[in-house]
């Protein structure tokens, strides 16, 4: 029989502490087949968040480095600049990216930075136990938001791609969801996008992925997909917001 | 060999390859594995179409799809 989905070699063949359905696995996935399909595994160096991902580095099949909460786009400057030759990503929660980390974020970009960045955006601190994140919709609960996100008091939920696509460093910004096989594919190709930039030497690449926490939102996998197909699609619309096509300035 | 393989012990029942297969082909499985879920197993080979969707969304990389 022919072989039509086998699992990427680029992850380590063990199990992973996510929760059931969370889908923090299946852009783990998504990454590893980029990095098998690219031919890149000896030179990826992967920068792991805080957050739930932090221990990336225990299921990636190849060299990761921890940075602490928020500062992934500083380490992994370090590490493209000292070993050029190197293919460096981010993998960074909503809470690490768009809070505490902004500003490493929006530098980075400012900066040309040759990095890809995997920012998991499912509007929620998972790790934490729910707390409200910049990334929360209005209304949405949250333990430190219990009547939900008011706008009132919190403002407005900040849409990363479409600021960091007005930064003339940033070559490529897309934003993907992972709520159904066809988005999942779509995601892929995103994803392995954002490396090839980097490998074409064309700048800061990121790939916003709309997730699910199915733990901290209180639904089950399946119904928390929907819930992001109806409630997050509607306010981060897909697309591809840059492309080196449109040109980095 | 079936066309549908799952490594059951990394199974954690979440039930997403059951809900997205286009042919209702898989189930939860009675017993339980040694994490405590419920594994996901193929119950309708012969109308399984081999289209790879349950391996794509299954969040835990467990299963491998093959064509005949
Ligand atoms: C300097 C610092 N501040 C706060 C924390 C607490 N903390 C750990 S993870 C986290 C947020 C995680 O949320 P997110 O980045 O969205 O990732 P997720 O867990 O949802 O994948 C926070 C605030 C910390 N570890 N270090
Ligand atoms: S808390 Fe949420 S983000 Fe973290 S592993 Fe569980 S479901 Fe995933
Ligand atoms: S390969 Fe397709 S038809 Fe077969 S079990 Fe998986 S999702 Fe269902
Ligand atoms: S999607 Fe994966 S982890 Fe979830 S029930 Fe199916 S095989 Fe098990």
């Amino acid at each position: 029989m022919k072989q039509v989905y086998s699992v990427p070699k680029s992850l380590q063949p063990r199990s992973t502490h996510y929760c059931p359905g969370c889908t923090h696995g299946i852009v783990h996935k998504l990454v590893a087949e980029a990095i098998d399909d690219l031919e890149i595994r000896d030179r990826a160096i992967g920068v792991a968040p805080v957050g739930c991902a932090v221990f990336a580095y225990d299921y990636f099949d190849c060299d990761f480095q921890q940075a602490a909460h928020g500062r992934a786009p500083a380490v992994a400057t370090g590490i493209k600049r000292a070993v050029p030759d190197s293919v460096v990503f981010t993998y960074q929660g909503d809470g690490d990216l768009a809070s505490i980390g902004a500003a490493e974020i929006v530098h980075a970009a400012m900066r040309g930075e040759r990095i890809t960045v995997i920012f998991v955006n499912n509007a929620i601190y998972g790790m934490t136990g729910g707390q409200m994140a910049p990334t929360t919709l209005v209304g949405q609960k949250a333990t430190t938001a219990p009547f939900g996100r008011q706008k009132e008091h919190c403002g407005s939920p900040l849409r990363i791609s479409e600021m960091l696509a007005t930064i003339p460093g940033a070559a490529y910004i897309a934003r993907v969801a992972l709520s159904s096989p066809g988005n999942v594919a779509k995601a892929k190709t995103a994803i392995r996008k954002a490396f090839e930039t980097q490998l074409a030497g064309e700048g800061f690449a990121l790939v916003e992925c709309l997730s699910t926490c199915p733990t901290n939102w209180g639904m089950a996998p399946y119904e928390a997909m929907q819930w992001l197909e109806e409630n997050m699609i509607p306010y981060y619309p897909l697309g591809e917001f840059r492309t080196p096509e449109g040109g980095a300035e | 060999m079936t066309k549908v393989v799952f490594d059951e012990e990394k199974c954690k029942g979440c039930g997403l390859c059951v809900q997205f297969c286009p042919k209702k082909a898989i189930i939860m499985a009675e017993r339980i594995n040694t994490k405590g879920y419920h594994p996901a197993v193929l119950a309708d080979e012969e109308n399984c179409i081999s289209c790879g969707i349950c391996a794509r969304m299954c969040p835990d990389a467990v299963i491998e799809v093959f064509k005949p």
